[in-house]
């Protein structure tokens, strides 16, 4: 059976289920419109999904696993390496923008480069304790995982757009959606991987 | 009145000072806390909005002059003892679910005949700029201390407004694709070292619900669930929630009706 084919079936199979987690009301986007205003840089427009965030609403981030599939493969799809083919920039650079929580709020200085935030849910250098949890484990990732090709282009997907390989993650996708700039990313990878870097001491 | 105690008073300018502190200093939301209470003991800042909503509750005030006493917040007019536990609810007189706030708001401009205008000029208070409407709700929700919360949705209207709540909750959107949900749905969690309550669960919601409003011990100002749900789509990256809003009602029937049972603790110290 195709993928087409499958994902039919299993929506058929699912048809009580998918119709009771489906938009019972009219348009919560357009409820949540009016509930809401815009406030300098943060628009109404934010209020729009795309279809990965359709999806995961849909099915509260615990998509059947052909959807999970198509979510993964449609988001896979938009993740550019850098284009000069190299993955890691400058690990200092890069813990700025682990450890900075600001960026694309109403009462942000658009201006200032976005943070990426990752001390929010995930523990790096060792000796940073004020970390959350809400993500995995990411001490010792170099050192851990080397250096190999696929290690890299692996973990530049997942910061470029987590639903990549993790389908409804939590993590926003930080390059598809560009709250970080390729540079950026390139940057939180060397904290990540260079041997220097305080994630690998 | 009686005078707010000076202790309050005290309290409140070490906090200001306290919160001019060095940040990073490595410490879980409940050890703050807890470092608070041994400085501090029982008392509580929020004691100085609770003795000026009480003010405002029994002075005459508006076009018509006459005191809030006869507000019905859903108990019955002019009773207070345990309302906010009820709330939000349907009102038969606008045809709504509101929460206390968007309540207040009604019997301002019509008992009492303010402006909306007027009274929606400061809904959040800064340093000096007091809000009425958060003295108020701190008058109001002390007196539902030791009340468990009870919200049987009898009226499809309240149902109506669960579902929508719930909705939201669960609604990914935004530059960062957050939904309420996406902190707010595991126990155990913490963003750096701040616990997040987990509200899907009746524990959980009754451990957050049954303390808000709070005083917010980094702002130095006392925050109500408008508030509250407000700043959480701010940092959502969402743009601003309108006060008294059906989402805004919608989210905190659904935490409130999560947490039925709880029993009232509000207004809370928050770090």
């Amino acid at each position: 059976m195709n993928s087409s084919l499958r994902v039919a079936a299993l929506l058929l199979c699912m048809g009580p289920l998918a119709s009771a987690l489906a938009d019972p009301a009219p348009d919560l986007t357009a409820t949540l419109k009016a509930a809401f205003e815009d406030k300098r840089q943060a628009t109404l427009d934010r209020l729009d999904q795309d279809e990965t965030q359709k999806l995961c609403t849909q099915y509260r981030d615990q998509p059947p696993a052909e959807v999970a599939q198509e979510i993964a493969k449609m988001n896979l799809a938009t993740v550019k390496p850098p284009a000069d083919g190299k993955y890691l920039g400058d690990w200092k650079a890069g813990e700025v923008v682990a450890s900075t929580g600001t960026g694309l709020q109403w009462n942000d200085d658009p201006a200032k480069p976005n943070g990426g935030n990752c001390y929010a849910c995930h523990e790096l250098a060792p000796a940073e304790m004020a970390y959350g949890t809400l993500g995995p484990s990411l001490k010792h990732y170099g050192k851990l995982r080397g250096q190999d090709p696929a290690v890299l282009a692996y973990a530049w997907s997942m910061i470029y757009n987590s639903s990549s390989y993790a389908p409804c993650s939590n993590m926003p996708r930080f390059g598809h959606r560009g709250i970080l700039t390729e540079q950026q990313i390139k940057d939180v990878m060397a904290y990540l991987f260079d041997a220097a870097s305080p994630v690998n001491q | 009145m009686a005078a707010p105690s000076l202790f309050s008073t005290v309290i409140a300018a070490c906090l200001a000072a306290m919160t001019a502190l060095p940040a990073g200093a490595e410490q879980t939301s409940e050890e703050a806390i807890a470092e608070y209470h041994a400085m501090f003991g029982d008392e509580n800042p929020a004691e100085l909005w609770q003795l000026r909503g009480e003010e405002l509750w029994k002075t005459p005030r508006g076009s018509r002059q006459v005191s809030l006493e006869t507000c019905d917040l859903g108990k019955g007019p002019g009773v207070i003892a345990g309302a906010y536990a009820e709330l939000p609810r349907w009102f038969e007189d606008t045809g709504k679910v509101q929460d206390l706030e968007s309540r207040l708001v009604t019997c301002m401009t019509t008992l009492q005949g303010l402006p909306e205008s007027e009274v929606l000029a400061i809904k959040f208070g800064d340093g000096e700029q007091k809000s009425d409407l958060e003295a108020v709700t701190a008058y109001v929700v002390a007196a539902s201390r030791g009340s468990r919360i009870s919200l049987p949705l009898d009226h499809p209207a309240e149902k109506a407004a669960y579902a929508l709540g719930e909705r939201v909750f669960f609604y990914r959107a935004g530059p960062h694709d957050f939904a309420c949900a996406t902190c707010h749905s595991e126990s155990g969690k913490r963003i750096r070292l701040q616990t997040l309550p987990q509200l899907t669960t009746p524990e959980g919601a009754q451990a957050a619900y049954t303390r808000w409003p709070a005083y917010r011990v980094s702002q130095g100002e006392l925050r109500t669930m408008e508030w509250r749900l407000q700043d959480c789509f701010r940092q959502q990256r969402l743009p601003q929630l309108k006060y008294g809003s059906d989402v805004a009602i919608g989210l905190t029937l659904y935490l409130a009706r999560n947490a039925n049972g709880g029993e009232m603790v509000a207004p809370s110290i928050k770090r």
